[in-house]
């Protein structure tokens, strides 16, 4: 189905969020929207999916003006939605999932199970979509979860399909699948997908057009053959990026972070990291490659205080710091950049003040005596909003209006200006558009510079290869490897990441998974 | 201790953001006062207009008029008028007084008819009282992410402890006597309010159980003690507690004439301390980091254990000190019976909910539902109004806070750019 946005224009008070766009998507073509946090790309699909009525503007189907009301309306249309995060009840079988709001009854209104059963199955195998129908969504890896609700807008005859971010949660392998999906539901059936996104490297690879959003309005629209990431990202961005981290060799110094045989459980009580030991010195970035759920989360909490250890030793500036509060572990120089920052890093409600010294509001000279200094907090938020470049309305303004990059940033800001000997930053540019990942990169390069050890934890490959000195990985729960940078590819660590013996790594044949 | 409290509420297996869905609703997020008023106000509308339209059904005379509705449209509308007119006009005529005969009072001259012209505001000022102390109490709750549901039982625990001190000690000074007094309330209300603090810190119990059932405590405790040696008055038979000392007595503000009592300097004074206590210090800040993302509070080294007691502890003081007041003030006549809270802490949910959740707003949302009570009397007095009606409009003013799409919808507010736009923001940035 040939799909055309003409005009479109959507105002929120005082924001002019889509500004006359236009987009045309041909028959079975996969058709990428690029575009920063806040361009606009969501708000355009809210309108295009019926959640939100533009102020101006057509969409036409096939050449016919289309108006829809509400989502069903859309979905009545033929066109489907995977959002970013998923719309499926997790105590309910895939093919429950997929009925539910598309039930088919038999007599007396009786749920036709079987018969739903069978179209999922027969989805499922025309479109190479692999699902077992009667598993839970709660027992399903993500990538699946996701294949899922892609057969759910299939089920519900879906021409063209929107993915909302659809590789944020995604292994490099996931990932890779759902790629093959995309390419085969164009290809075989005449789907046509918009893929919604900010990877560069994931939009030359998949998609056929590309148009690019940025504060709102069209920038460009080009293909990829007839562009780079370079030219993509100063679209996006209305400059020059540098997208590589610039950094010179680190000098490391006096290790800060020594961490002896640590083991710690998970909340269900199994193995979450199994004796772990290494050690962070001054001055350099000890990267953690690893596939989410392999331990990270849990090695990261216990050093940060969050988590007690089953065995082990965790020594911070020499201190023996195992198992103590994450007041303890700030106040003897521990930076902590959160993995979920809405969740564990902001208080969505206060002001970009107050997050500014979530975790120092107590000391001089931002309180004294248990009385805090509003003057003192105020100035120092003023001082850190121009110094990190925190784009916000104001310093009183609720963190929650700030964007993702600029959320972020009030973290790190927090973290960085005060007096750190260890930064442990996991996932730190999480969900943030290029600029803003550039920026905290740079960031982070520079406390490593000035004499910081850095414990950085992320499962994107690239990230890690380009920001550490060193790099450990980690696979169910234990550390197989710490490379020297320099030394590490790409394809090595991609493969101890996957679980193969490190004696193997170097073998040409692939390690399973 | 509160740091081992965190390690084992961690262990137990504690959900530190348990109650976060739960109350995070009750504390709005930073607005313009315009906003924050106009809401509960226009609740406050809403709520007497169906007041109305019930005391219109609640009087058979009018009704009856109704009857001929389309033979005589203006008598049923007529009557109907005055019918509201006069409930209304006697609320608020018991409750705040009527300027004309204030001025005439003033005219005259004499001091007891001026004590008289100013009786109704008196009451309303004696009626709000305890509901200041309970509504900060809860209030308080709110902002730590703890939904407080024992008011009620805390009032009865302090009430009782400063009873005790107030009836068993004689020969003091009032300057040692009352503040003792006084401080008793603080303490058994706090010791009240401890206990599900701690439960919750070192167990996850929820609070809301917990303060339920601590409720039942109190009142119960209360019966039995009433009906033993140590409380019981000794020339009476029913429940009744030996009465306060005259050392003991809240001063009463304006003479023998107006129940006025000292109680709601202290209540004013107790607002004030627990607003410099919410905003500006770093406890404070600790209870509202708590309150609005817990999981954030601890990432920043703050014991969500640890809080969740204080908070407790403080809010089953506050609520304590209401009880004293209330006691100590003359309102039950210095003595305990078995109901004594009667209703007060479940009042102050509602309107710690109405004063979303700030001290200024629960004076206002206190100073109200005063008027309310107080009024209630002189209405069914002097109208065939039932004084249940006032419940319904409490309960109405709730039910259009507590679902504030309603009043927008219904007065037609745009919802505010901030709860739109960053929606769909955040989407995008997560």
């Amino acid at each position: 189905m040939r799909l055309e946005l003409r005009g479109i224009t959507k105002r929120f008070p005082g924001v002019l969020a889509n500004d006359h766009i236009d987009l045309d998507v041909a028959d079975g073509e996969i058709h990428a929207l690029l575009g920063e946090n806040g361009a606009g790309k969501t708000t355009l699909m809210n309108v295009l999916y019926g959640l939100y009525r533009a102020d101006e503007g057509n969409i036409l189907l096939d050449g016919n003006v289309v108006t829809f009301n509400s989502p069903r309306d859309a979905i009545a249309a033929g066109i489907g939605m995977v959002h970013q995060h998923f719309m499926l009840v997790q105590v309910f079988t895939v093919t429950e999932n997929l009925m539910l709001g598309a039930e088919d009854t038999g007599p007396l209104g009786m749920l036709d199970i079987g018969e739903a059963r069978r179209r999922v199955e027969d989805i499922s195998k025309r479109f190479a979509l692999e699902v077992d129908p009667d598993t839970r969504i709660e027992d399903l890896p993500v990538g699946v979860q996701q294949r899922a609700e892609i057969i759910k807008a299939l089920y519900r005859e879906a021409k063209v399909l929107i993915l909302d971010e659809p590789t944020a949660v995604l292994t490099p392998q996931e990932t890779e699948e759902l790629f093959r999906v995309m390419r085969s539901l164009k290809t075989d059936y005449g789907t046509s997908i918009i893929f919604i996104t900010h990877k560069l490297k994931e939009v030359l690879a998949v998609a056929e057009r590309i148009t690019v959003l940025r504060a709102g309005r069209v920038v460009g629209s080009t293909r990829p053959k007839q562009t780079s990431e370079e030219e993509l990202a100063a679209m996006m961005v209305g400059r020059a990026v540098r997208l590589e981290v610039e950094k010179g060799p680190a000098s490391p110094g006096e290790p800060v972070l020594q961490v002896d045989g640590l083991s710690v459980h998970n909340e269900r009580g199994q193995v979450a990291v199994d004796d772990v030991s290494f050690e962070v010195r001054a001055g350099e970035v000890l990267g953690v490659a690893g596939v989410q759920g392999n331990g990270q989360t849990e090695l990261v909490e216990t050093i940060t205080g969050l988590r007690s250890p089953v065995a082990g030793r965790i020594l911070i500036g020499g201190r023996d710091l195992t198992g103590a509060s994450p007041r303890k572990v700030h106040r003897a120089g521990t930076g902590h950049v959160p993995e979920d920052r809405i969740g564990d890093g902001l208080v969505l409600a206060f002001s970009v003040a107050d997050n500014l010294v979530l975790n120092t509001y107590d000391v001089q000279p931002f309180a004294r005596r248990g009385v805090r200094d509003e003057r003192a907090v105020e100035d120092a938020a003023e001082n850190r909003v121009k110094d990190f470049d925190i784009r916000t309305p104001s310093i009183d303004a609720p963190v929650a209006h700030l964007s993702g990059g600029n959320q972020q940033k009030v973290i790190v800001a927090r973290e960085l200006s005060r007096p750190i000997t260890l930064l442990v930053a996991s996932q730190p540019t999480r969900g943030l558009d290029v600029g803003s990942t550039s920026y905290i990169h740079q960031r982070i390069v520079r406390a490593r510079d000035a004499g910081t050890a850095v414990l950085l934890v992320s499962p994107e490959l690239d990230e890690v290869l380009s920001l550490s000195d060193r790099i450990a990985v980690m696979y169910r729960g234990r550390m197989v490897a710490i490379l020297a940078a320099a030394e590490a590819s790409r394809e090595e660590v991609g493969l101890l990441m996957a679980g193969a013996a490190p004696a193997a790594a170097g073998a040409p044949e692939r390690g399973s998974r | 201790m509160s740091e081992q409290v965190e390690d084992e509420a961690r262990a137990a297996g504690a959900p530190p953001g348990g109650t976060r869905a739960a109350a995070e609703g009750f504390v709005p997020p930073k607005e313009s006062a315009w906003r924050a008023v106009l809401v509960p106000l226009l609740a406050l509308v809403t709520a007497l207009a169906i007041g109305a339209v019930i005391i219109v059904f609640s009087d058979p005379e009018v009704l009856e008029e109704w009857k001929f509705f389309f033979d005589d449209p203006g008598a049923a509308l007529g009557a109907s008028g005055k019918a509201i007119a006069d409930a209304y006009g006697a609320l608020f005529a018991g409750s705040l007084g009527s300027p004309i005969v204030i001025f005439d009072a003033f005219a005259s001259g004499d001091a007891s008819q001026i004590a008289v012209a100013f009786r109704p505001l008196s009451e309303t000022v004696v009626a709000t009282t305890p509901l200041i102390f309970g509504g900060l109490s809860v209030a308080l709750g709110f902002r730590a992410g703890l939904f407080n549901i024992g008011a009620e039982g805390q009032i009865t625990a302090g009430a009782t402890a400063a009873a005790f001190v107030g009836f068993s000690i004689s020969g003091l000074p009032v300057w040692i006597h009352l503040p003792l007094a006084i401080l008793a309330g603080l303490v058994g209300g706090a010791i009240w309010g401890a206990v599900p603090g701690i439960l919750k810190a070192r167990t996850g119990a929820h609070e809301v159980i917990v303060t339920i059932m601590m409720n039942y405590v109190s009142f119960r405790l209360l019966d039995f003690l009433l009906r033993g040696e140590v409380f019981r008055r000794p020339e009476r038979t029913d429940p009744i507690s030996k009465p306060i000392e005259e050392s003991a007595r809240l001063p009463l503000l304006f003479g023998q004439d107006l129940r006025i009592h000292a109680g709601i300097i202290l209540a004013l004074l107790v607002a004030w301390a627990v607003w410099y206590l919410l905003f500006r210090t770093t406890k404070g800040f600790e209870f509202r980091a708590v309150g609005a993302n817990p999981d954030a509070a601890r990432y920043a080294g703050i014991k969500v254990g640890g809080s969740f007691v204080l908070v407790m502890t403080l809010a089953g003081g506050l609520a304590g000190l209401g009880g004293a007041s209330q006691l100590l003030g003359g309102v039950t006549l210095y003595s305990m019976t078995p109901g004594f809270s009667s209703g007060l802490g479940f009042d102050s949910i509602a309107l710690a909910l109405l004063g979303r959740a700030h001290p200024v707003g629960i004076i206002a949302a206190a100073f109200m539902f005063g008027i309310l009570r107080a009024g209630a009397v002189r209405m069914q007095a002097a109208t065939a109004t039932p004084v249940d009606i006032i419940v319904v409009i409490q309960a109405l003013v709730i039910v259009f806070i507590a679902a504030p799409a309603l009043v927008r919808a219904i007065y037609r507010i745009r919802e505010r750019r901030a709860e739109r736009a960053p929606a769909s923001a955040a989407k995008e940035a997560a």
